[in-house]
């Protein structure tokens, strides 16, 4: 049986007054790759965030692999099972790329520098970067720099890697490298949510779709589904505007 | 007799050179101590003030502005004689070390505070997001990139601190300016103005500048490092289209 990778139950979300996220319920499965998208403010990005608690949600629960993410175990838990990839990339600018990719595994997943090394060295090759080992993050183009972060979320071995945007802060002629790592990756068991506006990445590499609008969910299914005949208005609307 | 052409007071001054050493020395001593403990309240009230928990931050607020709008001198005489009449005198040295640490402290705690702000949000969340611990994240991926910035200003410090022990003469103090001014006041010793302070002066100086000097270099080269970066980024970004 599969089970269950990710469980959101009704999580809500306030930041101050406002209502970021209205009673959120979500499961991922093992090795799933999941897409949400929506329009901006529609609380996607909040949504990933609160599955390795950047965000700590006002009321709810959240599950990961079985075991309840709460404040006390939320750096145990979260280093153990999820890695995230962020919009802007996040590389650590004081240190080399190889830096960057050992410096988790060596000091919280007990790994000897050279087997840091060489998980570096393997995960720079998906990526295609490996003579960039030595080079520091800023002298990397976007789209390079974000290859590297992947690559370092994967030096993690978790289960879950989370991707929020990924590809929105690089230039058009970078996006494709990303996202041809990421199709590389989605046909591992990994399992993956990705928050995205590229619907050629969704259509191919999702399992499912989520769409979400003022802190709901509320259209859900297939890549089929929701792009052949999706019954939602907004997701018509949204969907309209985006491809094409 | 006391002008500054005077070889009469000058001599003076050579003959009672001790004096001012000692009081440079006692200058440097309570400099040292008293750096030392505003070092560590300095980190830990900085700490305090960019961590997440609130009673923390307030308490870390309330150190600050108190100790910054208030005056060193009425710090230092509420810490001395405050104790000095519970009878549990603190002793002159104690009490300055200690207020002029607390009162560092406040601002290098500022300084800190500014220095962890200056690193980008991304940074925490990225170290977060990968399982590291507060202390994990502080020291392996915060200070590294914020005590660039941390340094000059900190070092700034230093320099006011040491000339701030002057401000022991009102408690009765051996510091050097205390030193000096007995010195040029005393019922055998006095009269040599000038040349006694000028040295004193020179003696704070030789200390001051090299350190002032070290941290406009410092802060100078960290600008340039980053025009440096910035260059490099348009250039890479350039090169690509
Ligand atoms: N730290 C915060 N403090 C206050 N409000 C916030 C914070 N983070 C997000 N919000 C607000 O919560 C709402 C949802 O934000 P979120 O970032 O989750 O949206 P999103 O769907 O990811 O949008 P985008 O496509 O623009 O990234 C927005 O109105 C945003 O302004
Ligand atoms: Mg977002």
């Amino acid at each position: 049986m599969i089970s269950n990778m990710i469980k959101l139950e009704n999580v809500n979300k306030y930041f101050g007054d406002l209502h970021v996220l209205k009673d959120v319920n979500l499961t991922v499965k093992e090795g799933e790759k999941l897409v949400i998208i929506g329009p901006s403010g529609s609380g996607k990005s909040t949504t990933v965030r609160c599955m390795n608690y950047l965000e700590e949600p006002t009321s709810g629960h959240v599950y990961i692999d079985g075991r309840e993410l709460t404040h006390r175990n939320k750096t145990a838990l979260i280093r153990e099972t999820t890695s995230m990839v962020f919009q802007q990339f996040n590389l650590y600018p004081h240190m080399t790329v190889m830096k960057n990719l050992t410096l988790a595994p060596m000091k919280l997943h007990h790994k000897s520098k050279k087997e840091a090394e060489e998980l570096a060295c393997h995960y720079l090759d998906v990526v295609g970067l490996r003579d960039k080992a030595e080079a520091y993050p800023t002298t990397l183009s976007g789209g390079q720099q974000q290859r590297i972060a992947i690559a370092r979320a994967l030096c993690a071995e978790t289960k879950i890697v989370l991707f929020d945007e990924p590809t929105s802060a690089l230039d058009p002629e970078t996006i494709q490298e990303v996202l041809d790592v990421m199709i590389k990756l989605a046909k591992e068991n990994i399992t993956m949510v990705v928050v995205t506006h590229e619907m050629g990445f969704a259509r191919q590499v999702a399992d499912r779709i989520v769409f979400m609008a003022d802190g709901q969910i509320i259209e859900e299914g297939t890549p089929d589904h929701f792009f052949e005949n999706p019954s939602n208005e907004r997701v018509k609307q949204f969907l309209g505007k985006i491809i094409r | 007799m006391s002008g500054i052409l005077s070889p009469q007071a000058w001599e003076k001054v050579w003959t009672f050179r001790g004096t001012f050493l000692l009081g440079l020395g006692n200058t440097i001593q309570v400099a040292l101590l008293g750096l030392l403990l505003a070092f560590i309240l300095g980190i830990i009230f900085g700490l305090m003030a960019t961590g997440e928990n609130k009673v923390l931050k307030v308490i870390s607020r309330v150190y600050v502005e108190l100790i910054q709008n208030t005056p060193l001198l009425l710090q230092l005489c509420f810490l001395y004689y405050a104790f000095a009449f519970s009878s549990h005198s603190l002793g002159i040295l104690v009490s300055g070390m200690i207020s002029l640490g607390v009162y560092h402290g406040a601002y290098i705690a500022e300084v800190v505070r500014a220095g962890i702000e200056a690193v980008p949000k991304g940074q925490f969340e990225a170290a977060r997001s990968q399982g590291f611990s507060y202390v994990q994240r502080m020291f392996y991926i915060i200070l590294p990139q914020s005590i660039k910035i941390i340094l000059p200003p900190l070092v700034n410090q230093v320099v006011n601190m040491i000339k701030n022990t002057s401000c022991l003469y009102l408690i009765g103090g051996s510091d050097l300016i205390s030193l000096t001014y007995s010195f040029v006041t005393g019922e055998n010793t006095g009269g040599a103005y000038a040349p006694a302070y000028i040295l004193s002066g020179v003696l704070f100086f030789c200390i001051c500048f090299p350190l002032s000097t070290l941290a406009s270099v410092w802060e100078n080269s960290l600008k340039k490092r980053e025009r440096r970066v910035v260059v490099q980024k348009k250039t890479a970004l350039e090169g690509r289209v």
